[in-house]
């Protein structure tokens, strides 16, 4: 197949030395196997998640993506724009459908992009890696550069939310998405078919703020897995997976659970049945090792 | 006059049209026919003071004071539950999003309520060099009951951070400076003119 290129939303998290980070390393690993180039957007900034509203109002949110948007235009006029992280594509997605919706936000933020030299036309698609692997290369593909299946794992698919609703995956539902199952699959593993907290919620950013409450959430996806068989989480998600992993222990001493179930990215199973290193495939980003994962990375 | 004093003495006690002037996506609170599948899918329902289905209701009849100064809408998690299952295609969590926003604009968004102090330690954080500051906005969340507080929950999230720490998705580094734009200077002179806008737009916060 031919090189494939997308003007890429890295995003704040996916930065050297960021909570998802090792996100990064393992798409940029999974990404090189498949031909595709990303093109980082130049001097893009924070899309203001989906938490920003308490000190920006809606036009200075809406600019935020905006710029990047615009940034895009520039530099990489005819190339869709991609991004990794759930809460960047759906900011980015918004601000697009809103600001085409209109045409007075749409002339405000052009007033306002032309303080910082830019203006915006808005009609680039702007796309989730996942659309990427699934519609312009395909399971059939993504299947064929599997060089360790990863046969005897079973893997409980967490899709979240906002990889979910309210754009989600095109001939997907909202309630029972397959696609990270046929992923799973795709790359040799077993899918937990009938795992119920596909697409709960984790807390999001409520997990800093309102830690008790994000916690009761996230004891309900882990326990769901376990409950499924599953050896280990996959999820899209940046905040899925930090949410999901690294409050394990305070679960464990508030309910007295025992989890120590692994969240790995897609795109770290990837890079492992791709056969690359441990490291290329990000799994020393890993709070809680995936020891299967490592055996078949190492082996 | 009070921002606040205005908007009461502009609208005389039509908090509908209050909203549907001055809400991010407000004039969709009138289609709202009550079917309570908002409130039903909220992962955080049993934890509002008043949810969605009633938020609008109290909306339509009148009750600002008890809608705009209520922490409920500071419980949305923007998981868009409620957005993929309205029947009547209202955009829920934006109107959410739009109420936490315009009750911080009139100064009656609850003092203590955590999500609203995070959400504006979040703008901060974000808006200074562009990018968020990860390291920052961690410790500033940690403080931001005090000292004493503060303390207290960094030592209950010490094995986090180490953890974090241990596997490079945290450095100490963020503190001198860290990512950022470039162009910080047109970054900023862009959301000064789009704050300007919509305070010409909806009146001035803070006034």
């Amino acid at each position: 197949m031919a090189k494939k290129s997308y003007s890429f939303y890295p995003g704040c998290s996916s930065q050297k030395a960021a909570s998802s980070s090792n996100y990064q390393v393992s798409v940029d690993t999974m990404c090189e196997e498949l031909d595709i180039e990303l093109n980082e957007i130049p001097d893009w900034n924070c899309c203001s998640a989906s938490i920003g509203y308490a000190g920006g109002g809606e036009l200075p949110r809406l600019a935020l993506s905006a710029r990047n948007i615009a940034l895009s235009e520039q530099a990489h006029p005819d190339q869709d724009i991609v991004a990794t992280c759930a809460a960047c594509w759906l900011s980015t997605k918004e601000t697009q459908e809103r600001l085409n919706d209109n045409s007075e936000l749409m002339a405000e933020t052009n007033t306002a992009l032309a303080e910082a030299g830019l203006t915006l036309k808005n009609d680039k698609n702007i796309r989730h890696m996942v659309e990427v692997l699934i519609e312009d290369i395909g399971y059939d593909e993504l299947g064929s550069h599997v060089k360790k299946p990863l046969e005897g794992l079973k893997i409980a698919g967490y899709v979240g939310c906002q990889t979910n609703r309210p754009f989600g995956i095109d001939g997907e539902s909202f309630e029972n998405p397959k696609y990270l199952d046929k992923l799973i699959e795709t790359v040799g593993a077993e899918a937990c078919n009938t795992y119920e907290k596909k697409v709960s919620c984790c807390g999001g950013a409520l997990a800093f703020s309102e830690p008790e409450k994000s916690q009761a959430l996230i004891k309900d996806i882990i326990e769901s897995a376990y409950d499924n068989g599953a050896d280990m989480i996959v999820t899209p998600c940046p905040v899925c997976q930090m949410n999901t992993e690294v409050y394990q222990d305070q679960i464990n001493a508030k309910y007295g659970t025992k989890f120590k179930m692994p969240v790995v990215y897609y795109s770290t199973l990837m890079s492992v049945a791709y056969g690359k290193t441990a490291k290329e495939a990000a799994l020393d980003g890993q709070i809680i090792k995936a020891k299967q994962l490592e055996d078949i990375a190492n082996k | 006059m009070s921002y606040n004093n205005e908007m009461i003495e502009k609208y005389r006690g039509n908090f509908l049209k209050e909203v549907t002037d001055n809400v991010e996506e407000g004039d969709w609170v009138k289609m709202c026919m009550q079917c309570g599948v908002c409130s039903g899918s909220c992962p955080l329902g049993p934890h509002w003071e008043h949810p969605p289905q009633e938020i609008f209701m109290m909306i339509r009849a009148g009750k600002r004071e008890e809608v705009l100064e209520s922490s409920s809408m500071w419980m949305c998690t923007s998981c868009y539950n409620c957005i993929a299952r309205c029947p009547r295609g209202l955009p829920i969590t934006h109107i959410m999003h739009g109420l936490a926003t315009y009750s911080k604009r009139l100064g009656l968004a609850p003092q203590q309520q955590p999500t609203a102090k995070f959400a504006q330690l979040f703008w901060n954080n974000l808006t200074k060099t562009g990018r968020v500051n990860e390291l920052k906005l961690g410790l500033s969340l940690y403080f931001m009951n005090g000292f004493g507080e503060g303390i207290k929950t960094a030592l209950k999230m010490k094995d986090i951070g180490l953890g974090m720490l241990k596997t490079k998705r945290m450095t100490p580094m963020e503190m001198l400076g860290g990512h950022g734009c470039k162009d910080t200077k047109g970054f900023h002179a862009m959301l000064k003119k789009a704050q300007e806008l919509e305070d010409a737009r909806i009146g001035k916060s803070g006034s």
